[in-house]
């Protein structure tokens, strides 16, 4: 045996070990920072059947894929969760569902259970009923609250999931202690992105630097009291940090999104970058979706990088950052990510952040998710 | 390194919500867990196969010393630098 026994690598090695089925986009909330398109509803006519994502799940096993992610919209929404579900844990998927919680029944769970379901992210906004109801534009905090302590009978390993802007950022506290109380794992505090319907709504949502390094403060002081109890993830909002993400680990790299539609991205925003050609596992096979396809070699490695990234020393560290966000921010989806404090267009990150943190300023209601509230004409001007 | 994690008569095992396995398209035992997977190298993935909660530190050095070539001491050192490691990162508890 070697000497050194703590070596551990994870490579990709060009293989799509991380999976993520959009199984469908219809959902019972209105969540105004939904990452969803804006046409979410156009979807609903066109999601593939049972068959199809089975055999989706097939291929992308035999792609290397390992972990998986049902989500969506609301993955409970589609009736044969638990038939994919149990299809995947057959095929050796270590198999995760992220919901809502909305319509968890205690029927569902012990099926999903019974199909071999490993994990569960549950989301939560607040630890308040009226203000995650009015977030999410629906009576759902106290079904949330069920679904919890369902979750945990059943003994499944959970997630808490709170998606994080200037609405709840100061839930923080509360929010773990109610977690740390269920005996729930792993909390993470995702600082959302600014896409699609959170992009819409950017201005309401952002909370403040000061606001941020609060909750980061409140995180450490709850990492040094639970210690092992509890992992606390807090995503970085890349806004203020002047580094961009690594987004996806680099595009085509381990992630592998799948729409309602069977259309294969890099990520799950992808949509949103004009002028690239998206295609099916209804027209196309997988593999030759994620290793030939020019969609996925787009912006594969760090060949196509543009400067300053190529001549910069962080490259092989973030990528270039996210190609949505330099597409929504800059016009072109091949720039540095903005966010980036060497990127020659970060002051438009740095305009976003400064208005946040105006103090006296006009607030506009939330935007709420819903068919045909705003057109993607919007994102056309 | 602590007196605990390395104490001989400890019977390590996987802890719950971690998933362990063979993985032919990795060519490498891999570990999986809520948000995560890990691969584990040759020794890693032998040193983890044999941590069933049944059996104890020392017998499970003793096994891998049958089991590889090796100065036995080195096994030994080997083993329970991973096992602190493996506990500290919470894949395995006593």
């Amino acid at each position: 045996m070697p000497k050194d026994s703590n070596g551990l690598t994870l490579d990709g090695q060009g293989k799509p070990l991380w999976l993520s089925l959009e199984i469908t986009y219809r959902c019972p909330l209105k969540c105004s920072w939904c990452n969803n398109p804006l046409d979410f509803d156009d979807y609903a006519a066109c999601e593939l059947s049972t068959d199809e994502w089975k055999r989706v799940l097939r291929e992308s096993r035999e792609l290397g894929a390992l972990q998986l992610g049902f989500t969506g919209g609301e993955p409970l929404q589609r009736t044969d969760l638990e038939e994919l579900v149990a299809y995947a844990n057959d095929l050796g998927f270590y198999t995760n569902l992220i919901t809502s919680g909305i319509g968890l029944t205690e029927a569902r769970l012990v099926a999903l259970k019974a199909a071999g379901l490993k994990q569960i992210q549950l989301s939560l906004q607040a630890t308040e009923a009226a203000v995650t109801d009015a977030l999410v534009g629906a009576t759902a905090h106290e079904r949330k609250l069920d679904a919890a302590r369902r979750i945990k009978a059943h003994g499944f390993p959970m997630v808490l999931n709170m998606p994080v802007f200037r609405q709840n950022i100061g839930m923080t506290d509360a929010m773990i202690a109610w977690a740390a109380e269920l005996g729930i794992e792993y909390i993470e505090f995702a600082n959302i992105q600014y896409y699609n319907w959170a992009l819409v709504n950017r201005d309401e949502l952002m909370p403040t630097l000061e606001q941020v390094r609060e909750a980061e403060q409140v995180v450490q002081r709850w990492r040094d009291k639970l210690g092992k109890k509890m992992t606390i993830y807090f995503v970085i909002p890349d806004y203020y940090e002047g580094r961009p993400k690594a987004c996806m680990n680099g595009w085509g790299a381990i992630h592998l999104t799948i729409a309602p539609d069977g259309v294969a991205m890099p990520c799950q925003e992808a949509r949103v970058i004009p002028g690239l050609e998206f295609e099916s596992v209804r027209d196309k096979p997988l593999a030759w979706l994620w290793h030939e396809s020019p969609l996925f070699r787009k912006y594969r490695g760090l060949d196509w990088l543009p400067e300053p990234c190529v001549s910069c020393d962080e490259k092989e560290k973030d990528f270039g950052g996210c190609r949505c966000q330099a597409f929504l921010l800059t016009g072109d989806a091949g720039n540095t990510d903005p966010a980036c404090g060497r990127s020659p267009h970060h002051a438009r990150v740095r305009e976003a952040a400064d208005t946040a943190a105006r103090p006296l300023r006009f607030r506009k209601p939330l935007f709420k998710r819903a068919a045909g509230t705003v057109t993607t004409a919007f994102l056309e001007d | 390194m602590t007196i605990t994690s390395t104490a001989t008569d400890r019977r390590p095992q996987l802890s719950p919500h971690f998933m362990f396995r063979w993985e032919a398209s990795q060519d490498a035992y891999i570990l999986l867990y809520p948000e995560g997977l890990i691969k584990l190298n040759p020794s890693a993935g032998e040193i983890l196969k044999r941590c069933d909660g049944e059996h104890t530190v020392a017998e499970l050095i003793a096994d891998l010393q049958d089991a590889f070539p090796g100065p036995a001491d080195d096994i030994d050192q080997g083993v329970r630098a991973f096992l602190d490691v493996a506990t500290d990162k919470g894949w395995l508890h006593a």
